[in-house]
């Protein structure tokens, strides 16, 4: 089936685990546009979700850190953070070992992707899920990109990964929706913690709206460091799902900064054509 | 300077119980087992959040360790704020990218 769905959020774990720090009105309005998100993932009936996250040394560490794996397990497990830290209850998700392994020997044929039969996840993927798929029913095949620091795979190789992820999509039965999740600007976890850079955020959410690939990677790390923090290299999960939504255009649901949940706040979508 | 051990002994730390068992029953062995500085040793060891930031470690790998020694989230963002008044910039990793 071709992808059924291209979306991506924020993940940040403040929007969860310091949910009553922010502004009521603010933060009940991005929940709800994540209710949106939501609504228009499940009226496409997906059978599993990939979720591109960027993870924070969960799982992969620099001893051996891969610039993109893919989880290949019947099920996996978070959030790998305390509970309460995060508000988010530890539980089992469902995932789908073959159409992982179907996926990623699709995958293979263009990227050198890491595969994974055990995966915890992290706030990276446990806040969207949280929001998206609230009942941890359909069943999950997480991804990753290395976006916590250099050497980082390029831009472009980011969005031939979301190219190759949709070719994979399209090539097996099932009914894959996929989301990427990251931040944009954001200095997660420094001294910066909460500074958010909204007219940054805004141009290059107009850009992945607009999908137009030369304009979304033309972005350099040192550019996008200085202007966006360590947390702008994420924008490759957005680039990602860029690149599987290659020939669509997206919308922006929701966008407004959240000093307390340090990032601008997104929900988005591409519009494929036929789902 | 061995930002990388630093960095893999406090990861390690965060998601190891009995290692933090046995760091808190007895430090020296377990930091003695990674090639490490006296400095990074004593920032380790006296949780000096603001030294471990300057050093260069990754912030998810510090907020986490922070949190395991007692730091609450506005203590921690405190804590490398002095580190930075009294070690200045951060020396080292992806915070040293581009210098301001």
């Amino acid at each position: 089936m071709p992808l059924v769905f291209a979306g991506a959020c924020s993940h940040a774990p403040g929007i969860t685990g310091r949910a009553e720090r922010a502004d009521p009105a603010t933060r009940d309005a991005f929940y709800a546009a994540f209710g949106r998100l939501r609504q228009a993932l499940e009226a496409t009936r997906p059978d599993a979700l990939i979720v591109v996250a960027a993870e924070h040394f969960a799982n992969f560490f620099m001893n051996n850190m891969p610039a993109f794996a893919i989880g290949m397990a019947e099920h996996y497990e978070g959030p790998i953070e305390d509970e309460a830290w995060l508000g988010i209850r530890r539980r089992r998700i469902p995932g789908s070992r073959d159409l992982s392994q179907r996926l990623i020997a699709q995958v293979m044929h263009s990227v050198d992707v890491a595969y994974a039969e055990e995966w915890l996840f992290d706030h990276g993927i446990m806040v969207p899920l949280h929001f998206l798929t609230p009942r941890f029913d359909l069943p999950v095949i997480p991804a990753n990109i290395n976006c916590q620091g250099p050497p980082l795979t390029p831009l472009h190789r980011a969005y031939d990964f979301g190219r190759a992820l949709r070719r994979a999509c399209d090539h097996v039965p099932e009914r894959v929706a996929l989301i990427g999740t990251g931040g944009l600007s954001h200095w997660p976890a420094t001294p910066n913690s909460g500074k958010i850079n909204e007219a940054w955020d805004r141009d290059f959410l107009a850009r992945w709206a607009a999908n137009r690939r030369d304009d979304l990677l033309s972005y350099t790390d040192e550019g996008t460091y200085r202007e966006a923090g360590q947390g702008g290299f994420e924008i490759r999960t957005f680039i990602a799902v860029a690149g599987a939504a290659e020939d669509a255009t997206g919308e922006i649901l929701f966008y407004r900064p959240i000093p307390v949940f340090a990032v601008g706040c997104t929900t988005a979508v591409m519009s494929l054509a036929g789902s | 300077m061995s930002l990388y051990y630093v960095q893999k002994l406090l990861y390690q730390l965060n998601r190891d119980p009995e290692l933090r068992r046995r760091f808190a029953a007895d430090a020296e062995p377990v930091l003695a087992a990674h090639e490490l500085t006296t400095e990074e040793c004593d920032a380790i060891r006296q949780a000096d959040i603001g030294l471990l930031y300057v050093l260069g470690v990754n912030g998810q790998l510090l907020m986490h360790y922070a949190a395991l020694r007692g730091f609450e989230w506005a203590a921690y963002l405190e804590a490398m704020r002095e580190g930075m008044r009294r070690h200045g910039p951060v020396r080292a990793g992806v915070y040293a990218m581009v210098q301001e």
